[in-house]
């Protein structure tokens, strides 16, 4: 798993790269809260789309951040169906805001 | 398509990844879509990184062994370790039943939800086996038909 983070405003937007799951949950907890700790008044923004599986040690990780970032907005993009699938599951949906990979699936389709 | 495989690993988190693989390379034999293989995928990882966070807690030296059988109605999955084992299971399979607070005590229901079948057997200090089965759908003329 690679992560990649920019800031955009009041916002840090990071772009993780790789499955969500027990032996990446750990190192990604890590470097999410070094952002969190580092940049205080800013939101937390994850693409997904290039991540293609995530189970629940990877859903902790998210619901984690979402319980320590008190009031500060965390979003999800680029999810794909598989993903999203289980954060629907997990009623991840119904508390994070969550924007699907759009042009993603449109470049399957077409592949 | 007939076929079974048997693996056995070490109880260290990167295996959690291998185990789903091989499943998923197994599934693909038959007539899984890939949105059910990717179900497949999510229970097994659950299943294994269960044995390795509460059944081995969290030792590298414990041994998982994976056996996965594919017949004529699906593909039946079978994990068991030989750790600490559950000392309630009705208690286990509850949803957000977890000693991790960041954990989402999600890993049963996954499993329960992606799969048709799922059996937990556990004896405390011998550890714990876990069966699951999903059945592979055939879809042709007549469902269309009644459609």
């Amino acid at each position: 798993m690679t992560i990649v983070h920019t800031i955009q405003g009041s916002r840090i937007l990071v772009a993780i790269h790789g499955d969500l799951d027990l032996p990446t949950a750990a190192p990604l907890r890590e470097a999410l809260d070094e952002l969190l700790d580092r940049y205080r008044d800013k939101g937390l923004v994850l693409d997904l789309s290039e991540v293609n599986f995530i189970d629940s040690s990877g859903l902790g990780v998210i619901l984690g951040r979402y319980k320590r970032m008190t009031g500060r907005p965390l979003s999800l993009i680029g999810v794909r169906p598989n993903v999203r699938a289980v954060l629907e599951l997990a009623g991840i949906t119904a508390i994070i805001p969550v924007a699907d990979a759009i042009r993603q699936t449109a470049k399957d389709q077409h592949a | 398509m007939n076929n079974k495989v048997k693996m056995q690993f070490l109880s260290i988190p990167e295996n959690v990844g291998l185990a789903r693989v091989a499943i998923a390379a197994l599934a693909g034999q038959a007539p899984f879509s890939l949105s059910e293989i990717d179900e497949i995928k999510v229970a097994v990882s659950e299943a294994v990184s269960n044995a390795i966070i509460h059944g081995y807690q969290a030792r590298s030296d414990g041994w998982i062994e994976m056996t996965a059988t594919l017949d004529g109605q699906g593909l039946s999955v079978v994990i068991e370790d030989f750790g600490v084992g559950i000392a309630d299971i009705e208690q286990a399979r509850q949803p957000s039943f977890s000693s991790d607070p960041e954990r989402m005590g999600l890993g049963f229901v996954f499993m329960e939800s992606f799969m048709h079948g799922l059996r937990v057997e556990s004896t405390v200090g011998k550890g714990t086996r876990i069966e699951m089965q999903r059945f592979a759908r055939i879809q042709g003329a007549l469902s269309r038909d009644v459609q």
